[in-house]
């Protein structure tokens, strides 16, 4: 049971981005993905969620067997991915709690209903756990809120949603340390055996909140390098020019 | 080979009307009011129809305005269906109501209202308290383009509520006036005249529904708003009518000192609609705000003028219309902030969006602002394009599958503007009649 990719090409008008990328997420692991800018890290998480701009060329990405390629946006959310956006929308007139609502109703089969009690007495919960105040639930979703309110709004989806596998992408972008311990305490408290993280990060501060299993380091469009945890340290270390010159001399 | 000489084709309108539609209201109408019929209908055959190359008439299709004939409602004997329709389709909290079936009053009910308010229908209100009527009624003449249809409107028997709120009463709650017309080419003149004394508050939600689908009335409805001394109007009209009705409303607020008015238009049906509004902060400390949300589809076309006039110092007022455009649907939206001379410090915003759903849908609109004082704060703008593909993405990247994403936007675009009126119970019904609309497109 695994969130694998393999072999994977994608082109933005016809610029190809990401060039072989192979990776596999078991359940139960967080897997980090570090790189330098133009690696290629925000054009993998909307390649696996099915952005349109990108165009997959080569190669599979699956959940459990199951090929996503083929499926539309939605349909890979209710199939278990989740993707927490570096910079989420606005949609402004639609309130959280009436998008959040949507979000799990499309789950359901036709004819039945969420029920109203239960799903606010679980946001509500959710959202003291986050600390998030009341008030986001009326609110436009995302609109006026600051950089880490809506870091904390993906939390927030992500655990209502409770998918099984989630792709973080940056995540940790314009986020100040309270911030950002709340968030990653979000996170952990969903790490689980039945559920896999894909940790999309430019710089190593987020991994000494939520701890990895496995780092990889992206570069140039493929996965060039993977070890455990202290990889992420080495690299904050050396820089990414460490890797860049290991290259070269390979 | 001969040919047959047609003649050129005529303009293909008719007169409108060949006479008053006028009937018996039961009430003795006072002399003032009657001198103002007769001039209304003086002015009626003086004034030219509206020409497209007037500026008020721009991008507008005077196809759908060349009237035929307008026809007399005549009486009414089906009055059970309309009370049944309307106890179905109204806001149920509102602390006070009345029903009009093609302008003849059906039912009202006012007694909750606090003693010393004064509503009851325009007619009765005329004859009365004619004194009273008389100092606020049809005080501003129409001004963006549709002279011809107020003096239509003035010359002809009306219907509608005056609403009178004494110095320091609130009204807590909402007062619904629902219109319920039917019949072909059928002139209905409705006319609503609020005022709002000192430090007084009343809300007000005016409805109109059309009978059937295939009915086609053509209203023809002014507004009066005047609040004082820091009273505060809220009027908010919704019209939901059928298909082939035309429908007018001609709007003016004048805003004293510390008071505030709020217009709002909502508009869902009909095939052609046009409002006019017009504000007026007269003196310092006068706020307007003037919104609309409307979700056009087939053919409908919307026609909005708007005016902004600022003419004392320390004067707000804000301007949010929206428009959801689907199929072949059209807009116009043309607002002017006037800044008069000595109005300095004028706060005044005007804003106009527009989202496309389909490719063939068009939205004019014409923003514009003239400045005559110092230390002005001023912004219009319109915008218009597609729902945002980054928005929908978003959406759907949560489960939400692309139709539904779309709708929810295009819901929360209206919504943004519903969400500026106060009263739970009012927001609520428009929103669930806009989510209906989007759920038929």
């Amino acid at each position: 049971m695994s969130l694998k990719i393999d072999n994977l090409h994608a082109s933005v008008e016809d610029i190809e981005i990401l060039k072989g990328l192979t990776l596999e997420i078991p359940k139960g692991e967080v897997h980090a993905i570090m790189g330098p800018n133009g690696s290629g890290k925000s054009t993998l998480s909307k390649v696996i969620a099915g952005h349109e701009d990108y165009e997959v060329t080569e190669g599979s990405v699956t959940i459990d067997g199951e090929d996503i390629l083929e499926m539309e946006i939605d349909e890979r959310s209710r199939a278990g991915l989740f993707l927490a956006f570096q910079y989420p929308h606005e949609v402004p007139g639609v309130s959280n709690a009436n998008f959040i609502r949507a979000a799990l109703q499309s789950r359901l089969p036709d004819g039945e209903e969420i029920d109203a009690v239960a799903y606010y007495k679980d946001l509500y919960a959710k959202m003291d756990e986050l600390e998030m105040d009341r008030k986001f639930t009326g609110r436009s979703v995302n609109e006026g809120f600051s950089g880490g309110e809506k870091k904390r709004n993906e939390i927030l989806q992500m655990m209502m949603l409770e998918p099984k596998y989630c792709i973080m992408d940056e995540t940790d972008s314009g986020l100040d340390i309270d911030a950002l311990r709340v968030v990653a305490k979000g996170v952990n408290a969903m790490r689980s055996p039945d559920r896999g993280f894909l940790v999309i990060t430019h710089y190593q501060r987020l991994l000494d909140y939520i701890v990895p299993d496995v780092v990889h380091v992206l570069y140039d469009g493929k996965i060039v390098k993977s070890g455990e945890k202290d990889l992420a340290l080495e690299l904050e270390e050396k820089g990414y020019d460490w890797v860049k010159t290991e290259l070269a001399a390979a | 080979m001969s040919t047959t000489l047609t003649k050129p084709e005529m303009s293909a309108h008719g007169e409108w009307v060949s006479e008053p539609l006028r009937r018996d209201v039961g009430a003795e109408l006072p002399d003032w009011y009657q001198q103002i019929q007769a001039d209304s209908w003086h002015n009626f055959l003086e004034t030219p129809e509206p020409v497209r190359k007037d500026e008020n008439w721009r991008f507008a299709d005077l196809k759908k305005i060349r009237f035929e004939r307008i026809n007399p409602v005549g009486s009414l004997n089906e009055q059970g269906s309309f009370v049944e329709r309307f106890r179905s389709n109204r806001v149920d909290s509102a602390i006070g109501h009345c029903l009009f079936a093609n302008g003849h009053l059906i039912e009202s009910d006012f007694s909750q209202l606090p003693d010393d308010v004064i509503a009851c229908e325009i007619n009765e209100a005329l004859a009365n308290h004619s004194e009273l009527v008389k100092e606020h009624f049809m005080q501003d003449p129409a001004r963006l383009g549709s002279q011809k249809f107020a003096a239509l409107h003035g010359a002809s028997t009306l219907c509608g509520v005056f609403i009178h709120v004494p110095k320091n009463v609130v009204i807590d709650g909402v007062i619904e006036i629902h219109h319920v017309n039917s019949g072909e080419n059928t002139g209905i003149f409705p006319h609503t005249l609020i005022v709002a004394e000192a430090n007084s508050k009343v809300s007000v939600f005016e409805n109109f529904e059309t009978a059937g689908k295939g009915d086609s009335p053509i209203t023809v409805g002014m507004v009066d708003l005047d609040a004082r001394d820091g009273g505060k109007i809220q009027y908010a009209s919704f019209q939901n009518n059928g298909p082939n009705a035309r429908h007018m409303q001609i709007n003016a607020s004048r805003v004293g000192r510390d008071s505030a008015v709020k217009n709002c238009f909502v508009n869902l049906g009909s095939m052609w609609v046009r409002n006019e509004a017009v504000s007026r902060m007269m003196e310092p400390g006068a706020d307007s705000q003037m919104f609309s949300a409307n979700l056009a589809n087939g053919t409908e076309e919307y026609d909005q003028r708007t005016l902004q006039l600022h003419e004392a110092q320390h004067t707000t007022s804000d301007l949010l219309y929206k428009n959801a455009l689907y199929d072949d649907a059209r807009t116009i939206f043309s607002g002017l902030i006037q800044v008069g001379k000595g109005a300095h410090h004028t706060d005044s915003y005007q804003t106009c969006r527009n989202m496309l759903g389909s490719d063939t849908a068009e939205a004019n609109a014409m923003p514009g602002l003239e400045i005559d004082a110092d230390q002005v704060k001023c912004s219009h703008g319109s915008t218009s394009g597609p729902i945002s593909e980054e928005e929908i993405f978003y959406l759907m990247a949560r489960g939400i599958p692309a139709e539904r994403a779309r709708r929810m936007i295009s819901l929360g675009f209206l919504n943004e503007v519903i969400q500026r009126l106060e009263g739970d119970d009012v927001k609520e019904f428009i929103f669930g009649k806009v989510e209906a609309k989007f759920r038929a497109i």
